[in-house]
């Protein structure tokens, strides 16, 4: 066996490992070496400044909304797509009580475990679009459209700035939903049902079986997700970069990082500023993600 | 195998993964930008000599059979022009020169690679929501100096040089720093665009004083229709320029000027406010702030369903609009009503700018044969046909006099007659595009979310103030 073990794994491993470097590392690299230059894209010469970018990033009021949408975000997105996909897994798995043994879902759950995964199926551009008519500020808009005819619209739902954000995150959310009710629904399927049966037995209610069986079993699942959603609070540039009124707007009430770069890159035509950015959030999401691993590390129910 | 599955090694390797793809967003930036450094940067000195032999017929001395690459935006004015009128004009001179075209809707995206990477297009048009920032190019040395074209003779003007064809102020428009770069084409005039169909069925008359601008505005509200309105979403743009209008009619054309040149106070200015109070009420009292959320295309249409009187835009809206226009809708343009009694300016002045933006890379392959190109552009049959397919004047003076081409274009035409020599522009937009990015959210700020002028300038002063400190944004000034 180990006789031509190395070439083996070097074979199958030196494809990924070439593009990774060339268009994950290299680029990183780059992105460092950049973030340290005011080079704005037009010309092969660079010139270095030193930490100019960084000292003028951090006196940029823009940055720190944007910081601070990813703060709100980081904080609500995990919240309350976990929350919503939890109470809709357990009322596709458990949710319909236990009949000859085995836990069921309430009626018709094999229908919404289908429907429920839809939006994970459409582009994020797509879901943007959509939601751009959802939320449009006329008649045209879905729900303005509604409640214009009585008479409460219409409800500037993207261009208001205390409501932008908001609606933002509520596309994001029902976006990210349906993911996480397939991922705690394997979960729930993988804790056997002689725990449900005794809990049941000796009297448990359907509040119970969840907060004493099914959340303390799912913890590591829930880690997952927490990880993964803070991520997904750290980007969601597509969204803003699409629905959002005059890009980040109203006025920087929607701004994203990832906007930002975006904007300074190709708009302002600083790179050197963007990539500066680009570092920034580089440390920022390497922090959550640390720093999530090592407050969530719990130890796991041997099943 | 129990080694592979053991749960807890799993899901902390995800983990890992996890982050690792949230980390993928930052080197993407530099992907796109391609490689920097990997171009050479040797052969600029060429540029400004003549590479073939200079005659009657090759004014600017093209080397006859060097292939020619240009690179046109397909947005509002299509290619059309360049491919049925430009490009058989310049190869009826030069049959030899192979002309390759391509066009994009992303400019920056398809070119500004190609720059950094030192093989870019000889003739670029700079335009359309992804355009370079033309500022950066100038200050990179990547644009051709433009200044033997406008000294050349014209193609088809007799006894003119190219210079002498164009409506003054053009030159200017593309001047960094006191040298030409840039060739600003299309000739557009801003004011407030209406159905002429609406106004005859109502009687109504086209104001020209403050008062009797309101007073047709409360008509408008009676019979139902938004009487003023704007696409808050994505063209604040047209609504800043009919409030920077305003200032120049109300304090003179030099309100504009000072604020191209970052002048300390250019924005706290009395004209200014003036303005901006004048516009803010008219915001609050006769538009409707669900357009705050609309983008511009959904504005014009419900102009076009005779659902919104008056439209701020430029004079590229009649073409833009023209398979959603109703037949007989007839689109006028009436110059911004004076706000006070005692304006600098008359009624009759216009904001008339020469735009879309053409360069010659100047370190192409071929930076001579695209200056030639944009003679051809210049030429008088150049700008017909180019007005004929776009529905666009250019900057060659009275290419189309005497031509009907269609009712918005004649309109415009006359409207700029009428102006004379008050016509004025501004330029800070496209040399300080965060100065720009910053009154967007004023504009919508002021009209539609209860700003009041006060706030609106001291804003805006702020924010000149903060590019004006900035080293690091090149500064110009006219």
């Amino acid at each position: 066996m180990k006789h031509g073990r190395y070439p083996f794994i070097i074979g199958f491993l030196i494809v990924p490992v070439a593009i990774y470097g060339t268009f994950v590392i290299a680029a990183y690299v780059q992105a460092f070496q950049l973030s340290f230059t005011n080079w704005r894209g037009f010309s092969p010469d660079v010139s270095y400044i030193g930490f100019d970018n960084f000292v003028k990033l951090f006196q940029d009021s823009t940055f720190w909304k944007a910081i601070q949408h990813h703060i709100l975000l980081l904080i609500f997105l995990p919240l309350l797509t976990i929350i919503l996909a939890l109470f809709f897994a357990f009322l596709l798995n458990v949710g319909g009580g236990s009949k000859g043994g085995r836990t069921r879902g309430v009626w018709g759950s094999k229908f919404y475990r289908v429907v429920f995964f839809f939006p994970q199926l459409l582009a994020l551009a797509l879901v943007a679009v959509i939601f751009s008519r959802v939320y449009s500020s006329d008649d045209s808009g879905l729900i303005n459209g509604l409640l214009n005819q009585v008479g409460a619209g219409p409800v500037l739902f993207l261009a208001d700035k205390n409501l932008a954000l908001w609606s933002i995150l509520a596309v994001l959310v029902w976006q990210a939903v349906g993911f996480y009710v397939v991922l705690f629904s394997a979960g729930m399927g993988s804790i056997p049902t002689e725990i449900y049966e005794a809990a049941a037995l000796d009297g448990a209610t359907r509040g119970t079986l969840f907060f004493k069986v099914t959340l303390p079993l799912l913890w590591n699942t829930l880690q997952v997700a927490w990880v993964y959603l803070g991520i997904a609070a750290f980007d969601a540039f597509a969204l803003v970069n699409v629905m959002s009124v005059d890009r980040g707007g109203p006025d920087g009430a929607t701004t994203v990082l990832g906007l930002e770069i975006y904007r300074n890159a190709f708009d302002y035509a600083q790179f050197g500023y963007a990539s500066a950015m680009g570092v920034v959030l580089f440390f920022l999401t390497i922090t959550f993600a640390a720093l999530t691993l090592r407050v969530t590390r719990r130890d796991a129910i041997e099943l | 195998m129990t080694e592979i599955f053991k749960p807890e090694v799993d899901r902390r390797t995800l983990l890992r993964r996890a982050a690792a793809v949230g980390l993928l967003a930052t080197p993407a930036v530099t992907m796109l930008s391609a490689c920097v450094g990997g171009g050479s940067d040797d052969k600029d000195a060429a540029a400004d000599k003549p590479a073939g032999t200079v005659s009657a017929t090759n004014p600017l001395g093209i080397k006859e059979d060097e292939p020619l690459e240009i690179l046109i935006f397909n947005g509002g004015l299509g290619t059309k022009y360049a491919t049925d009128v430009d490009i058989p004009s310049y190869n009826k001179l030069f049959p030899n020169s192979k002309v390759t075209f391509n066009q994009a809707e992303e400019i920056s995206t398809v070119v500004q690679p190609r720059f950094t990477a030192g093989n870019p297009p000889d003739m670029i048009n700079n335009s359309g929501s992804k355009l370079m920032d033309q500022g950066a190019l100038v200050q990179a040395g990547q644009v051709q100096e433009l200044t033997d074209l406008f000294a050349a003779p014209s193609v088809d003007i007799a006894g003119k040089t190219v210079k002498d064809t164009l409506i003054p102020g053009t030159i200017e428009q593309g001047t960094f720093n006191d040298k030409p770069y840039v060739l600003n084409y299309a000739f557009t005039v801003f004011g407030l665009w209406y159905s002429g169909k609406l106004f005859k069925d109502n009687g109504w008359t086209v104001p020209t004083t403050w008062s009797d601008f309101t007073a047709l505005l409360d008509k408008m509200k009676a019979k139902g229709i938004t009487p003023f309105g704007y696409a808050g979403a994505n063209a604040p743009y047209y609504m800043y320029t009919l409030l920077l209008t305003s200032a120049a009619k109300i304090g003179g054309a030099d309100i504009l000027k000072n604020i191209d040149n970052l002048e300390d106070g250019a924005w706290t200015n009395d004209a200014v406010k003036q303005a901006a109070a004048a516009w803010a009420e008219i915001g609050a009292k006769y538009s409707n702030k669900a357009f705050l959320g609309l983008k511009h295309t959904e504005v014009q249409l419900q102009q076009n369903q005779y659902k919104v009187g008056l439209y701020p835009s430029g004079s590229w809206l009649e073409n833009e609009q023209a398979k959603d226009t109703p037949a007989g809708f007839d689109y006028q343009l009436m110059p911004v009503p004076s706000v006070t009694t005692a304006d600098k300016l008359p009624v009759t002045a216009l904001y008339a700018a020469a735009g879309e933006q053409y360069f010659v890379a100047s370190k192409g392959k071929n930076p001579r044969g695209g200056m030639e190109f944009l003679r051809h552009m210049l030429s008088k049959a150049g700008a017909v046909g180019f007005t004929q397919l776009t529905k666009t004047l250019t900057v060659v003076a009275g290419a189309t006099d005497g031509m009907e081409i269609s009712a918005g274009l004649t309109s415009g035409n006359k409207a700029l007659g009428a102006a004379g020599a008050d016509t004025f522009s501004f330029r800070f937009d496209t040399w300080y595009k965060k100065l720009d990015d910053e009154l967007r959210a004023a504009t919508n700020e002021l009209i539609y979310q209860g700003g009041t002028a006060d706030k609106f300038v001291t804003r805006m002063q702020k924010a000149a103030d903060a590019v004006k400190k900035d080293s690091s944004i090149q500064k110009f000034s006219r």
